[in-house]
């Protein structure tokens, strides 16, 4: 498990840990029952604190996307690859939210809305 | 669930020295822990290390090492302690000094040693006074490893070593603590190292614990506000904790950023390392 983290970004370490790992799970790298690293080996390999990881582990747990057992570690869980969109869906829904409140502020109607919307999705 | 323990444990530790007084001194080091001593020169944390090996008598207060209270000899096996210039004997090299030291430690162990020069690149054959100043922390550090130890102590151990050495004596710490019986204690003045891999960090300031918490909440949760007067002006005096002016640019020391920076949209929050935030608390000023 390939995890690089930054010291100069301004996202958290523990915030770089479980987006990497999340993304690696959309992209397929790891599978549900994958193995993680030990909270202690992980440390070590990033060079950064235990308890830093231990919170990147903590809300991985939270958020269902792992599951850990005492004495045997911690594994990706099985439905993860649900609650990933479910929550991209959210955020995707927040960041729409954001533009229709601008649009309703400067007067942009719901058509030219949809309108740009479509342009823009349709020509990256 | 098991109880947590500690490598250290120090509660109300009160101790006056002719010129010197530690006042009232708490904080843990829970087993499996990296625990970062911080503060200027002269703040008490040598005098701190000290109180704890029991170099000197403690006026008031408990020191609890390794769950014992008393430092008895058995405690004292475990423990490793190094200073900043440590001393071996200069005419021996690594292989003599292992004979010398399997017969003072208890539980020396021999085979960890060679491994541990090994793994750290050290000549067995050289002498020490051939070696030069980083390689003979690193033997320091890996003596203090060899005999047992559950406990290791270094006090100002990386100042004035090269940044190469340093990481490689941050690895030698993680190597340690990855049994999770382990603890480091560690003071250093150089706090990038400390933000790097401890977990909690101790502030000491004044002859007295003044900050302690976990690394990640001193990094996360302060900030530093840079503005000028007018805005000054404008921030709630409560959210100010300490400032430093230079020229007209105010640099204000804030707690729980996430929150500050949606009251201050317009002004800029910077994120602080334990220099900053050490820095702030020391120079800086609370008159509003």
């Amino acid at each position: 498990m390939d995890i690089i983290i930054s010291n100069t970004s301004s996202k958290p370490i523990y915030e770089q840990i479980t987006n990497q790992i999340k993304t690696m799970v959309m992209n397929n790298e790891l599978h549900p029952g994958d193995p993680l690293p030990s909270m202690r080996s992980l440390a070590k390999t990033l060079r950064i604190s235990v308890i830093t990881v231990q919170r990147a582990y903590e809300d991985l747990t939270k958020d269902r996307f792992i599951e850990t057992t005492v004495g045997k570690g911690s594994f990706i869980s099985k439905e993860n690859k649900e609650i990933i969109k479910e929550e991209k869906q959210k955020e995707i829904e927040e960041h729409l939210e954001q533009a229709i409140d601008l649009a309703k502020e400067t007067g942009v109607d719901l058509s030219e809305l949809t309108k740009l919307l479509k342009i823009l999705y349709e020509g990256e | 669930m098991k109880e947590e323990s500690y490598g250290i444990k120090i509660e109300n530790l009160s101790k006056k020295y002719e010129d010197f007084e530690l006042k009232d001194v708490s904080f843990n080091a829970p087993c499996g822990s990296i625990v970062g001593l911080i503060g200027e020169n002269g703040a008490g944390k040598s005098t701190t290390i000290k109180a704890i090996l029991d170099l000197t008598e403690k006026e008031s207060g408990v020191v609890e090492i390794l769950g014992s209270a008393t430092l008895d000899k058995e405690t004292k096996e475990h423990i490793g302690v190094v200073f900043e210039g440590n001393n071996f004997p200069e005419e021996l090299n690594a292989k003599e000094l292992n004979n010398v030291l399997k017969n003072i430690y208890k539980y020396w162990n021999e085979e960890k040693f060679y491994g541990l020069l090994y793994d750290f690149k050290l000549p067995i054959q050289k002498k020490i006074k051939d070696y030069s100043r980083g390689m003979k922390m690193k033997l320091a550090i890996l003596v203090a490893l060899s005999h047992g130890t559950k406990l290791l102590i270094l006090d100002e151990a990386t100042n004035g070593l090269d940044p190469i050495i340093r990481e490689e004596i941050l690895d030698i710490l993680l190597d340690f603590i990855q049994d999770e019986t382990h603890t480091v204690l560690f003071s250093s003045h150089i706090t990038s190292d400390l933000e790097k891999i401890a977990d909690y960090i101790v502030f000491i300031k004044n002859e007295t614990v003044f900050l302690n918490a976990s690394k990640d909440e001193l990094i996360y949760e302060y900030g530093i506000l840079k503005c000028k007067k007018e805005d000054f002006d404008k921030i709630d005096k409560e959210d100010i904790i300490t400032y430093i002016k230079r020229e007209n640019i105010y640099e204000i020391l804030i707690y729980d950023k996430k929150e500050k920076k949606n009251k201050y949209k317009d002004l800029n929050i910077d994120k602080v390392t334990l220099d900053d935030i050490m820095l702030m608390y020391i120079k800086g000023s609370d008159e509003k």
